[in-house]
C-alpha cells in the first residue's frame, strides 16, 4: 500500500500552482547495510516507467555507472529514460588527460564533468527533461542516486536550492532522491525532509548497537535477518497539513522487492510510546483480575455483607478472621448504631456503575464530538 | 584457483572477485595485511592476470619477502609485466606545483594507464586487481582531506565497471574509534561490495588461532549467487607460507 501511494503520487505529479511532489528515500548502514535502499530506488524507477502513462525519468547517476541502471531495465523502457552520468568523470580527471571521443556515450547518456558548477548541473537536468518532453512524454520525474554524493561537491544550501528549483520547474512533474543518513548530521537530514512531501526510511528489523564497531560474530543471525527483511516506514504529507504514517515490511528475494503489511501504525505507535525501561510496567491478566478484586476503602457493597476495611498492612483473609473488624449489616442498622454512639465521620462510596474500572483515567469530556 | 574448503573464497563468492570493491578492515591487535598478501598471490598465480599495487606503508622488499615465502616471486612478476608496483612511502598529494586534488588526479591517471596498458595487451585477463595499502596513510597524504581521499577512491572504483577489475583497499578501523562520527569509515562501507574484517578472538589470545575473520558479501540484485547467505565468520591461523581458515573447533 505504501509503495502504491508513493508511485501514484510521483506519477500523478502536482496540481497547477503547486510544487512537484518529492520523495526522500533514507537509509543507513545498519538498515540493511545500504544495499536494499538501492533496490528500492531501482524498484521505484521500474514502477514509474511501467505505468504506461507517459511517465519518463531523468536519472542522475552518482553511485553506479549508467550502464548498470540500463542493464536492470527492460529494453522497452530505455526510450523513456535519460541518464546524466555524474559517476564516470565528475571532476574531469579523465577528460583533462584523455578526452573521450565524441561518439563515446550512448544517446540516452549525457556525461557531466564539472559537478562543482551547480547551475550547469541544473541546466543539464532541465535540458534532458525538455528532450523527453519533446518526444511526447508529458510527465518527467527526476531521480537522484544519491544526494549524499552531491553534498561532497556542493554546500547544503546550494543543493537544497537546486532541488527546490527542480520542484518549481514546469517541466518536472515529480522528484525523488536517495540519502544515507549516517553520513550526515541530523540537521542535514532534517533539511531534506522539510522540502520533501514524502519520506520513506529503511529501518533494520533487528536493532543492533553501533554497526561500525559491533562485535559482528555475536550478531550474525540478526545481521542475516536484516539482509533479507527491513522495515519500510513512510510519512506522507497531505495538502491539508495532515501527516499519514505507514509502516510495511520489505522483503528482497531473488532480485525482486516485495512489500507486505505489518500491524497497524496506531498499535506500533502505541508500542513505541511505552517507555523502554528495565523493569516490567505492564500488567498480566492475573494481575488485572487481582486488581479488580481489591476492595477499596470505605466502599459499601449494599448487599448485607460485612464492610471489609483493608488497611494495606494485612491480607483481606486475615481481616475476615479478626473479631475487631466492623460488622454492620446495612445502612439502617448503622444509623441506629450511630444514635447511641458518639458521632463519627462516615464516607459512603457508591459506584456510578459496576462497569466502572477503579482508577479510571477516563476524561468525562471524551464523549463530546467537537 | 580456489582450494577445496577455502572458506575465504566461499565467502567472497569467488576466489578472485571481478568488478568488486573489497574493503579489508583490521586493528592493532589483529593485522589484516595477510588478506592482501593472499589475494595478491592468488591473482598473480593465474596465467592471465595483472595487479597494480599502491604501497604507502611498506617498501617493495617487504612484500617481496612475504610473498616469496608464500611461493610467489614479486620481482619476476614485475619483470614479466604482471605487477605494476607503486612505492609511495613519502607520497604527499600536495606539492609546490599541485594542489591535493591535482596530486590524486595524477596518481589515479597513472593507475588507469597501467590498467589500460595491461588490458590492451591481454583483453581477456581474468583477474585485474588494484590494491591500496592503506587508506589511513592516503588520508595523511591528503593533509587530512577526507573529501579528496573519497574523490580518489571514487575514481578508482569507476575502473571496476569500466575495466572489469577489482579494487581492494586496506583500512585500519581503530584509528577512528575515538571519533563520534567516523564518516570516512562509513563512506568506505557504503562504497564496498565485500567487507572483510580481521579481529581478535572474543576469548583473548591463543597460540593456535590468530584471530577471526568476518566476511560480509553484500551482493547485488543481479547477483547470480543462489545462496542467500551473506555473512561468514570463521577463524584463521597465519602460517609461514599460507593461511588456514576454519570454523571454531574444527581445526585439524
Amino acid at each position: 500500500m505504501a509503495e502504491g501511494l508513493i508511485v501514484r503520487s510521483l506519477r500523478d505529479g502536482s496540481l497547477p500552482g503547486e510544487h512537484a511532489p518529492a520523495l526522500c528515500l533514507e537509509d543507513s548502514l545498519p538498515s540493511p547495510l545500504a544495499s536494499h535502499s538501492h533496490a528500492v530506488f531501482r524498484h521505484l524507477l521500474a514502477s514509474l516507467l511501467s505505468t504506461g502513462t507517459g511517465t519518463a525519468v531523468v536519472l542522475v547517476a552518482f553511485h553506479r555507472s549508467p550502464s548498470f541502471y540500463l542493464s536492470l531495465l527492460s529494453p522497452t523502457f530505455r526510450n523513456s529514460i535519460r541518464l546524466l552520468d555524474c559517476y564516470s568523470d565528475p571532476l574531469a580527471w579523465k577528460s583533462n588527460h584523455h578526452p573521450p571521443p565524441s561518439s563515446h556515450s550512448p544517446q540516452n547518456i549525457t556525461l557531466l564533468t564539472n559537478l562543482n558548477h551547480l547551475p550547469h548541473f541544473l541546466s543539464s537536468i532541465l535540458h534532458l527533461a525538455k528532450d523527453l518532453g519533446a518526444q511526447g512524454h508529458d510527465r518527467v520525474t527526476v531521480a537522484i542516486d544519491s544526494v549524499t554524493h552531491m553534498l561532497r561537491h556542493a554546500p547544503l544550501p546550494s543543493v537544497l536550492q537546486l532541488l527546490t528549483n527542480l520542484r518549481c520547474h514546469e517541466k518536472i512533474s515529480s522528484l525523488f532522491w536517495l540519502i544515507h543518513t549516517d553520513l550526515h548530521e541530523p540537521k542535514v537530514i532534517s533539511s531534506f525532509e522539510y522540502i520533501s512531501t514524502m519520506i520513506a526510511s529503511l529501518q533494520p528489523i533487528v536493532q543492533l548497537p553501533d554497526y561500525a564497531n559491533a562485535n559482528i560474530s555475536a550478531s550474525i543471525t540478526s545481521l542475516e535477518e536484516n539482509y533479507s527483511n527491513a522495515k519500510f516506514n513512510v510519512r506522507l504529507k497531505r495538502r491539508n497539513g495532515r501527516v499519514k504514517l505507514l509502516c510495511e515490511e520489505l522483503l528482497i528475494e531473488q532480485g525482486s522487492v516485495k512489500f507486505s503489511s505489518v500491524p497497524s501504525v496506531s498499535s506500533v505507535v502505541a508500542q513505541n510510546l511505552i517507555p523502554k525501561v528495565q523493569f516490567n510496567i505492564q500488567l498480566s491478566d492475573k494481575e488485572r483480575m487481582d486488581r479488580a478484586n481489591v476492595v477499596l476503602p470505605f466502599e459499601h457493597q449494599g448487599n448485607g455483607q460485612n464492610i471489609e476495611i483493608y488497611d494495606g498492612r494485612r491480607s483481606l483473609s486475615e481481616s475476615q478472621k479478626d473479631p475487631s473488624s466492623i460488622k454492620i449489616g446495612g445502612l439502617s442498622e448503622q444509623k441506629r448504631g450511630n444514635n447511641n454512639k458518639s458521632e463519627k465521620g462516615e464516607i459512603h462510596y457508591i459506584r456510578d456503575s459496576d462497569d466502572e474500572q477503579p482508577d479510571s483515567d477516563e476524561d468525562p469530556d471524551d464523549d463530546l464530538d467537537i | 584457483m580456489a582450494e577445496v574448503g577455502d572458506l575465504l573464497a566461499e565467502a567472497m563468492g569467488h576466489s578472485l572477485p571481478v568488478g568488486k570493491v573489497v574493503l579489508v578492515g583490521d586493528c592493532v591487535e589483529t593485522s589484516g595485511a595477510f588478506v592482501l598478501h593472499l589475494l595478491l598471490k592468488r591473482c598473480l598465480s593465474l596465467d592471465s592476470s595483472f595487479a597494480v599495487f599502491v604501497a604507502l606503508s611498506h617498501p617493495f622488499s617487504h612484500y617481496d619477502r612475504v610473498l616469496r615465502k608464500m611461493g610467489c616471486n614479486l620481482s619476476v612478476q614485475k619483470k614479466n609485466g604482471k605487477l605494476h608496483f607503486l612505492e609511495l612511502l613519502d607520497f604527499s598529494a600536495r606539492s609546490k606545483e599541485n594542489s591535493v586534488d591535482d596530486g590524486f588526479c595524477k596518481l589515479y591517471n597513472e593507475i588507469r594507464k597501467a590498467v589500460e596498458t595491461a588490458r590492451s595487451k591481454d583483453t581477456k585477463a581474468s583477474c585485474v586487481y588494484i590494491m591500496i595499502d592503506d587508506i589511513s596513510l592516503l588520508e595523511i597524504a591528503a593533509d587530512g582531506s577526507e573529501n579528496d581521499v573519497l574523490n580518489f577512491l571514487h575514481y578508482c572504483s569507476t575502473l571496476t565497471s569500466e575495466m572489469d577489475c577489482s579494487l581492494i583497499i586496506l583500512n585500519h578501523e581503530d584509528v577512528y574509534s575515538s571519533e563520534e562520527a567516523p564518516r570516512l569509515l562509513a563512506h568506505l562501507q557504503h562504497l564496498s561490495d565485500i567487507e572483510i574484517r580481521a579481529a581478535p578472538l572474543n576469548t583473548g589470545l591463543a597460540a593456535d588461532v590468530h584471530g577471526q575473520l568476518t566476511v560480509i558479501n553484500k551482493g547485488l540484485l543481479n547477483d547470480d549467487r543462489r545462496s542467500g547467505r551473506r555473512i561468514w565468520n570463521f577463524q584463521f591461523k597465519v602460517k609461514e607460507n599460507s593461511v588456514e581458515f576454519f570454523y571454531p573447533g574444527s581445526q585439524h
